[in-house]
């Protein structure tokens, strides 16, 4: 929470709105990235918060005051300027790490707060190194239904959504995945996808991620909050979830079915 | 026609045929396929005698097409067509093998497609809309489609174009040409953030686009849509269409500008653009066994959905949006949450479709309560309201109407829906 309850690492005071920053939606949006953050609005409201969406605009810097910064995914032209926008605004965002606020960071925006990214051509697009991660451009694209055995420090459940991207992303030694990837890519590399660092979570899962794991959303919430959250009714998105994950583990002839059935017009 | 081209002919038409005897859908696209397996010079055979429309862009292509062809019609001329939004090489084919004779072929072709069979199909006119974002998982990127329509017409300049002149990417292709560009206003924006040509942040104002890096902007043109009314040549021509919503006034005025450089005289061509009131089903009423009407839009992709919303807002309805995500609709459904369905407030809603819990979910973090029934046909009965919209992606559209049609056959029919050509 924006004000004077910053600051104190576990959580950012007790009044005022929480802010759940949208960072260039226009460039690092490609991928229904806006519905991770009316999730966090929503679930922060449902409990009695005073939340707001805040835009951060293509070309404007980065401010230091928001309580959530989501770094959405983006086509290759986006990607490189709005990496310049990161790095422009790259001790805001720490700083506002530092007091407590929380990252997203998806697909491109992974990338891009990793320390860098070599595009196909070759290209080097520097990241802003909130985490020890490098990606380089691979082939096939890696296109699909992802399901991760998180983390267990996490407390999460199994994390559900669909990926694409030709990302192949190398963690540091000792950065830690968000977790094992069970079905699909991921990072691309050791099986793995996504990154976790303290207030921070990456990964490549689109659906987007936060609709499809209200758990994830939450765990976020709690780091800003700096508190246990009362649980929300939830019917609909773990209908959602039970779908998505059954339709993920086909295997054999009934995966083969599906794709089938899907290819039809 | 020679020997070998007859044949291919013939066995595609049995195919065809029996694919819609099968029920599989209009047959275009499969007979096609058989076609082109048999010659693969077929496009440039059937082509030759016919004068060559194309049209393509991401959304409206069919309805351009349908247009542009009945402004053809309405001067007596024979026209063949694509109507049935069989759109790739192959329905592309299918549509040449049906003239009789020399004629017009008015074609809409798949935006990615359009490279492949340009070549083959020597175009007199070439119609392009818009370019968005559609189907991601399997075509990517916005910019990289500008790009090969842009290298195309490099390759042409001679190319005569009528071209939306209020899409940055449209315009980046169209630009080496010889372009009569219509400015159609501002639309979605959502894909165009960045300069096809530099890279750097596009501004935006009321004019339209202009970039601040390497002034690419919006081209210079006297032919705009103003509300309903098209300026084109200097005059003022009222559009009164038949058709719903904004997004079709768009598409007429791109179609009369079309009919226009093909020797149509611009108020027939209003003319006979006003009396089309269905598109290959599209936007068709049915009447269903209650006594109520249904009206079905297609929407294929974010800049589509928002237009549908935006018309359905105004209207007393009941709406089902039915959401699939099969190869031909996208198989992520992450755009749900680029859409504002927050415009739907007010309306009964239902979530239908293989993919309608993602709608449920999307519509909960809207403060919009649905009912979630998979089955379109259900939902639709069990929704209340004086009428019944459905808004309905790609393949959820096709086997509706199909359904509709035969339930509709029961009760009078609103309007009788087209049949594929
Ligand atoms: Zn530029």
């Amino acid at each position: 929470m924006t004000g004077t309850g910053r600051g104190t690492g576990t959580g950012r005071g007790t009044e005022s709105t929480l802010r759940v920053g949208l960072v260039y939606p226009e460039l690092l949006g490609t991928y229904g990235d806006r519905g991770n953050a009316l999730v966090l609005v929503e679930r922060a409201r449902w409990r009695g918060f005073d939340a707001e969406l805040v835009e951060v605009a293509a070309g404007d810097p980065i401010p230091d005051s928001l309580d959530v910064y989501l770094f959405g995914g983006g086509e290759d032209d986006p990607q490189t300027m709005a990496a310049s926008g990161m790095r422009a605004s790259a001790n805001a965002v720490r700083r506002a790490i530092d007091g407590g606020a929380v990252v997203l960071a998806v697909c491109a925006g992974f990338q891009l707060i990793g320390t860098g990214y070599v595009d196909a051509g070759g290209e080097v697009i520097e990241g802003i190194g909130l985490v020890d991660a490098r990606t380089v451009a691979g082939a096939p694209r890696l296109i699909g239904e992802v399901i991760v055995e998180p983390e267990p420090s996490t407390g999460l459940p199994t994390i559900t959504g669909f990926e694409n991207h030709g990302g192949r992303t190398k963690l540091g030694p000792g950065v830690r995945p968000l977790g094992r990837v069970t079905r699909g890519g991921g990072n691309g590399i050791g099986a793995v996808d996504g990154a976790l660092a303290p207030n921070i979570v990456a990964t490549y899962l689109h659906g987007p991620v936060l609709p499809r794991n209200p758990a994830l959303a939450d765990l976020l919430l709690t780091w800003v909050t700096g508190g246990p959250l009362e649980p929300l009714p939830s019917v609909l998105e773990e209908a959602l979830r039970a779908e998505r994950l059954a339709e993920a583990r086909l295997t054999g002839w009934r995966a083969r079915a599906r794709d089938l059935r899907l290819e039809r017009g | 026609m020679r020997v070998r081209t007859r044949l291919a002919v013939g066995a595609g038409t049995i195919a065809g045929h029996a694919s819609r005897l099968a029920g599989r859908g209009a047959g275009d696209q499969i007979s096609g396929r058989v076609m082109l397996g048999v010659d693969p010079e077929l496009i440039a055979k059937l082509a030759r005698d016919q004068r060559v429309v194309l049209v393509s862009a991401t959304n409206g292509k069919t309805t351009t097409t349908r247009l542009i062809a009945a402004a053809l019609e309405a001067e007596g001329e024979p026209v063949v067509s694509n109507v049935t939004g069989a759109n790739l090489t192959s329905g592309v084919v299918s549509a040449l093998a049906r003239a009789r004779g020399p004629g017009f072929a008015v074609l809409e072709v798949d935006e990615r497609v359009l490279p492949r069979v340009y070549d083959a199909l020597r175009p007199e006119l070439l119609v392009l809309g818009n370019l968005s974002r559609d189907q991601l998982d399997r075509f990517g990127e916005v910019h990289v489609l500008s790009d090969r329509w842009r290298a195309l017409l490099a390759a042409n300049p001679e190319q005569v174009v009528v071209a939306n002149a209020s899409d940055p990417p449209v315009v980046w292709a169209a630009a080496p040409a010889r372009t009569t560009w219509l400015e159609l206003g501002t639309g979605w924006t959502g894909d165009s953030a960045t300069c096809p040509q530099c890279g750097a942040l596009l501004g935006w104002n009321d004019r339209g686009f202009a970039c601040p890096n390497c002034g690419f902007c919006t081209p210079e043109t006297a032919h705009r849509l103003v509300g309903n009314h098209l300026e084109l040549d200097g005059a003022t021509i009222p559009l009164r269409i038949a058709l719903p919503g904004r997004w079709n006034v768009d598409n007429a005025a791109l179609a009369i500008v079309a009919a226009t450089r093909l020797g149509v005289r611009a108020d027939d061509a209003a003319l006979a653009v006003a009396a089309v009131e269905s598109v290959a089903g599209r936007m068709a009423t049915y009447t269903v066994p209650d006594g109520r009407t249904v009206r079905v839009l297609l929407a294929k992709n974010p800049a589509g959905w928002l237009e549908v919303l935006r018309y359905v807002q105004d209207v007393d309805t009941a709406v089902v949006l039915a959401v699939n995500a099969h190869v031909a609709d996208g198989k992520d459904p992450s755009w749900l949450w680029d859409v504002p369905y927050e415009l739907l407030a007010g309306h009964a809603v239902a979530a239908a479709g293989e993919r309608a819990l993602d709608v449920a979910v999307r519509l909960r973090y809207a403060g919009i309560d649905c009912l979630v029934e998979r089955d379109v046909m259900r939902a639709v009965a069990r929704i209340d309201g004086p009428s019944v919209t459905v808004i309905a992606s790609y393949t959820q559209f096709y086997g509706l109407s199909r359904r509709l049609a035969r339930a509709s056959r029961a009760a009078r029919p609103a309007s009788e829906p087209e049949r594929p050509a």
